[in-house]
């Protein structure tokens, strides 16, 4: 079917109401603005091609995703980076919350609190960046857009339970790199012995 | 509904980030957070876990500078019609 002026008025309506979660998510995706832009550029065009394939106008905002996730997916197969499905199982069970909290200071001072606080947005841009892309796809989905585990694993294409395991795994992985982050810039609480973290590595 | 039980704290923390995520429903859902009214150490990671996810949240938009707002306006116009 060809389209008409309305088509397009409406395509044009829902994609810059949009933008701002597109670009929001591409840039986490991509990990540079210009790559980011080019994605969400790349995206637009495959779903002017794929609007027919839209049966409910109501759900654009969750096919629009799926479209933008299957661009990156594509990129990344494309480049032959095959996301690394299997960290180490150490990493499953990492939590900050265990390594930040002191009991003891139960009454003198909240270090996961302080932790929360002294996190700038830069520093959770550049530990969501650092996952590996089938997890940070997985956690950028959930986490900052939003999406149900089933939604999810109906935009990738994949079981709800590779979802929920991509999930685990990306969130350790994720709290992983704010401890070090936490550790490097002096935020981690000192422990009796000198170390920082009685946990940590 | 039955009152809800006691869950040891290892399952608490099994299902907290389903539960975090609107993922748990029906008698799993009542008993975790019966669990997190009772336990302190459970509640405390409950709300940085939760803290934390606001904070991933509040990274889902960005203002789209005019050069790719304009950049997508262009590209929707010259599709054809």
């Amino acid at each position: 079917m060809d389209p008409t002026p309305d088509d397009r008025a409406w395509f044009e309506r829902e994609v810059l109401a949009l933008l701002p979660a597109l670009l929001a998510t591409a840039r986490r995706l991509a990990r540079n603005g210009g790559d980011a832009e080019d994605l969400v550029a790349d995206a637009v065009a495959r779903a002017w091609v794929a609007r027919g394939s839209l049966a409910d106008r109501g759900r654009f905002r969750g096919w629009m995703f799926r479209i933008l996730s299957n661009c990156f997916l594509g990129q990344c197969r494309s480049r032959a980076r095959r996301p690394a499905e299997e960290p180490l199982e150490e990493e499953e069970g990492f939590s900050l919350f265990e390594r930040l909290h002191q009991p003891f200071l139960l009454w003198w001072g909240n270090p996961e609190q302080e932790f929360l606080e002294r996190l700038l947005r830069e520093d959770l841009e550049r530990a969501v960046d650092a996952l590996p892309p089938a997890y940070r796809i997985a956690v950028v989905l959930v986490d900052v857009q939003g999406f149900s585990y089933q939604e999810v694993a109906g935009l990738l294409g994949v079981p709800v339970g590779t979802v929920r395991s991509r999930l685990a795994r990306g969130r350790a992985l994720l709290q992983r790199a704010l401890w070090e982050h936490a550790r490097d810039a002096g935020w981690a609480p000192v422990h009796p012995s000198g170390s920082a973290g009685a946990r940590a590595p | 509904m039955s009152e809800p039980v006691t869950m040891k704290c290892e399952e608490a923390l099994r299902l907290l980030a389903e539960y975090l995520d609107g993922e748990l429903h029906g008698r799993a859902e009542a008993d975790l957070e019966h669990h997190l009214e009772i336990c302190r150490g459970c509640f405390s990671r409950a709300e940085f876990e939760r803290r934390l996810k606001a904070r991933l949240g509040s990274l889902s938009e960005v203002d789209p500078p005019p050069a790719i707002a304009e950049r997508i306006r262009s590209l929707i116009e010259s599709f054809p019609v």
